[in-house]
């Protein structure tokens, strides 16, 4: 499968998510046949196989997928979807703040800021089920938590305060920040799930 | 997972904070009702702060830190993040707004400096700083201080892009002529420039700032914002530009919108249509030397 991933680029970390999707790629074995991209509008969408919500401000950015005219689109986007931060906030069901309009592509119950202020941002390495290399360094900043999956959604990694990181499908959503670090293991087990379901 | 060995306040959060804003709008607000009119027309985050600059020019005096029960009125306000601005030097108000739950500090030049030899020693606070700059010098020696952001300052309370154009075009045109330079030369510049010499080859290799770098200092139309997207801003701070124009709602959504689609005019021209009044402009060659704030901090 050649990879074309788009990274939303309304606002927040996007530069970061097309380097370390290159990064990822190449660890891989990728030919130059894979794309990484931005992604702004509808059009753009329609280029991808697979699709980044890169973290931000959540409000900013579920605003901006309005105005864009991406709700939609992103919603019946048959490709897979990797969400960090304020992107695994955008697809839960179910999200207590009237600001968000969540896509609900996950079944699941999202907490904003769940663990406070700037000054409550942590790094720490975490267990992910199944990932190979041992433990993962996890960046945390104003992140959201997972407080509530329905049937379809697998938690892969608790801490203590709740579930930082599902998948379901085609879709994974993380609270912490992959894309800062340098350690694209997750990115590379995301795009070779993607690969096992659609093998062309 | 173990609690213990938890990190906080390192530099990847601080910088990974700065860098969850790139392409917004950061607004400066005095009070909650202003926080809410900039959280609602999509600001990424709020600047709080006594008085904005065009009154600070108008009514003189010592400007410091804002009432820190103004600063909680602001945080208990909205979700987005809240910054605050101390004077330079001044530690102290950068402890105070640090217990008060602020996300960012801005030593800012925009407020009377507390000393004039030193810049605040960053490194040792949890939480992330932003400073203004003039020049890549400037620039580094904040980042070498423990800056996680940059923002050029421009001549704030001024309405006038001039100065915020200036700061920009010589920041990145003095990254473009690094990447001409051997290593040599590249020392050599660092040390004409009153920077360390890692961070000026840091620079040169990745062709931009080490850190996030935003545009401040005289924004006071959707125009302006785009400008300065176009000259490579990685967002923008709007100050007086828009609670000192006629229309604050429309300004502030004006504003976002012309950021978030900053390379396409015809969003610029819908945008900017029937926005009534700007801020009153003030021409930056008619100001005395005491009241140019740029020139405040080196």
């Amino acid at each position: 499968m050649d990879a074309r991933i788009g990274v939303l680029a309304l606002q927040g970390n996007v530069s970061e998510h097309i380097d370390a999707f290159l990064l990822a790629l190449e660890r891989m074995g990728h030919g130059s046949s894979s794309e990484v991209f931005e992604v702004r509008n509808p059009a753009d969408l329609a280029e991808c196989n697979a699709l980044a919500l890169p973290g931000g401000e959540s409000t900013t950015i579920s605003r901006l997928i309005d105005k864009n005219e991406l709700f939609g689109p992103i919603q019946q986007f048959k490709g897979g979807i990797f969400a960090t931060c304020a992107g695994m906030v955008l697809m839960a069901t179910d999200v207590a703040d009237p600001r968000i309009h969540p896509l609900g592509l996950m079944e699941m119950a999202v907490d904003r800021n769940a663990f406070g202020r700037q000054k409550d941002s942590f790094e720490a390495d975490i267990a992910i089920a199944g990932l190979d290399g041992g433990a993962f360094h996890a960046v945390f900043i104003r992140a959201p938590l997972v407080t509530a999956t329905g049937k379809c959604v697998m938690a892969v990694s608790r801490i203590p305060q709740g579930i930082v990181a599902v998948e379901s499908g085609r879709y994974t959503a993380l609270a912490f920040h992959p894309e800062l670090g340098g350690d694209t293991r997750l990115h590379e087990r995301f795009l070779k799930r993607l690969v096992r379901q659609f093998p062309e | 997972m173990k609690l213990e060995e938890l990190r906080f306040g390192t530099e990847l959060l601080k910088r990974g904070f700065a860098s969850m804003q790139k392409g917004g709008v950061i607004m400066d607000v005095v009070n909650a009702e202003q926080a809410k009119i900039a959280e609602d027309a999509g600001a990424v985050a709020v600047m709080s702060l006594e008085r904005v600059p065009s009154d600070i020019r108008k009514t003189g005096g010592v400007a410091r830190m804002a009432d820190p029960e103004k600063v909680t009125e602001i945080i208990e306000a909205v979700s987005i993040p809240v910054m605050g601005k101390v004077r330079i030097g001044h530690f102290v108000e950068a402890q105070v707004l640090e217990v008060l739950g602020v996300d960012m500090i801005d030593e800012s030049e925009v407020l009377t400096p507390a000393d004039e030899q030193y810049h605040i020693d960053k490194k040792q606070f949890k939480v992330p700083f932003v400073c203004g700059a003039r020049d890549l010098g400037e620039a580094l020696r904040r980042i070498n201080e423990g800056a996680a952001m940059i923002r050029t300052k421009g001549e704030a309370g001024t309405g006038n892009v001039v100065e915020a154009v200036r700061h920009m075009r010589t920041i990145m045109g003095e990254i473009r002529m690094l990447r001409g330079l051997d290593k040599q030369e590249m020392i050599d510049y660092a040390r004409e420039i009153e920077a360390p010499a890692d961070l000026v080859i840091e620079c040169a290799e990745r062709g931009r700032l080490p850190v996030v770098n935003f545009s401040a200092g005289g924004i006071a139309t959707p125009s302006d914002a785009s400008l300065m997207m176009q000259l490579g801003a990685d967002g923008v701070f709007v100050g007086s530009g828009i609670f000192k124009s006629s229309s604050p709602e429309r300004m502030a959504k004006a504003i976002v919108e012309a950021v978030n689609n900053y390379d396409d005019p015809a969003i610029i021209a819908k945008v900017s249509t029937g926005l009534g009044d700007a801020m009153p402009g003030l021409d930056v060659h008619t100001l005395r030397d005491d009241e140019v704030l740029q020139t405040r901090g080196r």
